[in-house]
């Protein structure tokens, strides 16, 4: 990184300073390369001390961070006295990558290596290297295949969410009294957290015995109101949980869509003599469009993460038909202890989000480059 | 459309007709306003009310305090947050205190930090131009945003391994750095909305008064993009009060947050449902109290960024 890559071009609006003194230019370089040889030697005396080729180190891993800290800072001091006006310039950005790269990128390559592991932490051998058989594995596991069955009914149901969330939206933008009261009330699920709605609606509100959900859903004459008792109604209790907690986000998101648009369009369409279903599908939906797929990408995304409530209420039962890959994943964690199979399942089910992204993106790009 | 008031005088003699069709309207309108209203605060309603309740009031389903039962201070007392216990010593109270202590330290202290490194990178990007090897700022900005897609599943047995090494394993500053990376995205992708939508020519008058670059952006923009940031600041503190999975999984004793204690609590055979209920509403709430004072500020937040 030191080497040059990492250059601020001219900026629109200020001219860099003229170009910096060639000692000066020294000095930084140094800096930069002392730091970095410094932060290799720890690193490199660490790694010798841990696999026990000597026996001088640290106790743990603690000194290493201290060092990635302090080699970042010397990057930045580095490229300030290097470049000047551009170097402060590249130190905007510089904290954020530092961070990703430390706490993203690298460990998610470290868990690809975990993935190639057996390594059961109940198992007294320890990790040994085991190639591709997790992949393999995981090829047969039904559990684990079921789970991702379920989250295509999962993301297909973020499309019900976001129907019901435009219709508040719209609801809040038409001309109504107290519209400041429904917007805080409608706002407030999004404040809970999924593991007390887990308790409040899940575990209380449909209890079959004395919850009022299931009274009144035995006032309503389904005489045996067990929310999580077979497979679909389970899901559907599960989904509906979330939707109550994620729904108010996507609203909030399309009011203010709606609040940005200019309202002679929708004026436009009343004088043409559209009646309000027509001046909506053909006028205000259109126009709401890339905002729409901006949030049910966000959502998805979200949605792809879902557990809290399903570890919580569920477990992912009955029969697994309300598991999510990362409620069974959690298992595979919690019970089995099974380290270097559960990363490998959750690395396999990154790259399909990762593909699974992708074409959505696309998608959405054609899309709407043909409505525009 | 119009309000009730101002509907009715121009139509009323010429089209009974049409009036009625308007009526109707309203009346659907506000029937769906308040069921979801009903919808949105039942729950909390009976989350709050259950805690004052004793075992016969649950059984019976009482729903409404005073009128169909006594008001009791049951749930509260378990947690050693009743009038009566209030002042002696309580072991529950002893523990929910310091949960309640580590959320708060875990969610303010990482929204604070990822609001510094978003607004920085956010600034960068929105004002320069970088080139880092293939990387333009778009692409800087989507490397940054595609850290949202990551399924905390993936990211968790690797910090478990390595924050042993690093002995962060069941402390505030390792729940810190991770809820740092969860939010960090988020906050980029509002805070670069947000100085967007500020005039570059503040920077350049910034400049030609013979401020340097971070000076312009400390005094001229940062006390300009305050809407924004109270935004993100929301959003992230939402996010990290309520995160479960890695809380779950990294912390055991120490630095144990509430959503760890609510579960573990619900998972016990033959729970109480009147403590339940008071836990459950301690832990929700601060952001409740957050959500109704400070509503508009994540109104206004999101508002530059989806009007884009």
């Amino acid at each position: 990184m030191q080497n040059s890559s990492l250059a601020t071009d001219a900026g629109h609006h200020k001219p860099a300073s003229p170009r910096v003194a060639g000692s000066r230019k020294n000095v930084g370089r140094a800096v930069v390369i002392l730091a970095s040889l410094a932060f290799l030697v720890l690193l490199l005396i660490q790694i010798l001390y841990t696999t026990g080729a000597t026996t001088s180190g640290f106790a743990d891993w603690r000194p290493i961070l201290a060092a990635y800290l302090f080699w970042a800072v010397a990057i930045g001091v580095g490229q300030v006295v290097i470049r000047g006006e551009r170097g402060l310039r590249a130190l905007f950005l510089l904290p954020a990558v530092f961070f990703t790269v430390a706490v993203v990128i690298f460990p998610t390559l470290f868990g690809i290596y975990i993935a190639s592991l057996d390594w059961n932490l109940s198992s007294l051998e320890g990790p040994r290297f085991y190639g591709f058989n997790n992949l393999i594995g995981l090829f047969h596991d039904t559990y684990y295949w079921n789970a991702l069955g379920n989250m295509i009914f999962y993301t297909a149901a973020v499309l019900g969410e976001y129907a019901v969330a435009f219709g508040l939206a719209l609801l809040l933008n038409a001309e109504i009294r107290a519209r400041k009261f429904f917007r805080v009330v409608f706002l407030l699920p999004m404040m809970l957290s999924p593991v007390a709605v887990s308790w409040m609606i899940g575990k209380s509100l449909m209890e079959y015995r004395f919850g009022p959900a299931a009274t009144l859903a035995r006032y309503l004459g389904w005489e045996n109101p067990a929310f999580f008792a077979s497979p679909w109604m389970a899901w559907l209790s599960i989904q509906a949980m979330d939707a109550w907690v994620s729904i108010p986000f996507i609203m909030i998101i399309l009011l203010a869509g709606l609040q940005a648009m200019p309202k002679e369009v929708q004026e436009a369409a009343k004088v043409d003599g559209a009646n309000g279903w027509q001046a909506f599908w053909h006028v205000t939906f259109p126009i709401m469009l890339p905002v729409s797929i901006t949030v049910l990408i966000i959502r998805i995304i979200f949605k792809l993460k879902l557990a809290d409530i399903v570890i919580n209420v569920t477990a992912g039962g009955p029969g697994g038909a309300t598991d999510t890959v990362s409620s069974f994943i959690y298992r595979v964690y919690r019970d089995r202890s099974n380290v270097g199979y559960g990363t490998g399942l959750a690395i396999f089910y990154l790259l399909l989000i990762i593909a699974l992204l992708t074409i959505l993106l696309r998608l959405s790009n054609r899309w709407t480059q043909k409505v525009e | 459309m119009a309000t009730f008031t101002s509907a009715s005088k121009p139509v009323r003699k010429h089209h009974p007709a049409a009036r009625a069709k308007r009526i109707l309207g309203r009346v659907l309108i506000y029937g769906a306003l308040l069921f979801w209203a009903f919808v949105c605060l039942f729950p909390i309603y009976w989350t709050i009310t259950t805690s004052f309740k004793s075992a016969v009031d649950v059984t019976q389903g009482h729903l409404i305090p005073w009128l169909d039962f006594q008001p009791d201070w049951k749930g509260w007392r378990s947690l050693g947050l009743s009038p009566d216990t209030i002042f002696g010593t309580s072991t529950s109270r002893a523990e929910f205190g310091s949960r309640f202590a580590n959320s708060i330290v875990t969610s303010v202290g990482a929204s604070v930090l990822a609001l510094i490194l978003g607004s920085l990178a956010a600034y960068g990007l929105s004002r320069f131009r970088y080139k880092f090897a293939w990387m333009r700022n778009d692409d800087i900005l989507f490397f940054f945003m595609s850290q949202l897609i990551l399924p905390p599943v993936v990211l968790a047995l690797p910090f478990l391994v390595l924050y042993k090494a690093l002995s962060l394993l069941d402390t505030r500053f390792g729940l810190i750095l991770l809820y740092t990376l969860t939010v960090l995205p988020i906050v980029i992708w509002i805070m670069r909305d947000q100085f967007n939508s500020i005039p570059i020519e503040l920077d350049e008058a910034a400049f030609v008064d013979g401020l340097s670059t971070w000076g312009a952006f400390i005094r001229i923009v940062l006390p300009l993009s305050v809407p924004g940031m109270a935004a993100a600041f929301i959003l992230s503190l939402v996010l990290c009060w309520n995160e479960y999975f890695f809380a779950a999984l990294l912390t055991s004793t120490d630095a144990k947050t509430l959503p760890v204690m609510v579960a573990s609590q619900t998972g016990s055979q033959g729970i109480n449902w009147w403590s339940m209920a008071a836990l459950s509403t301690a832990a929700i709430a601060p952001l409740v109290i957050v959500g109704i004072f400070l509503e508009r500020y994540i109104v206004s937040g999101l508002t530059t960024g989806a009007g884009k």
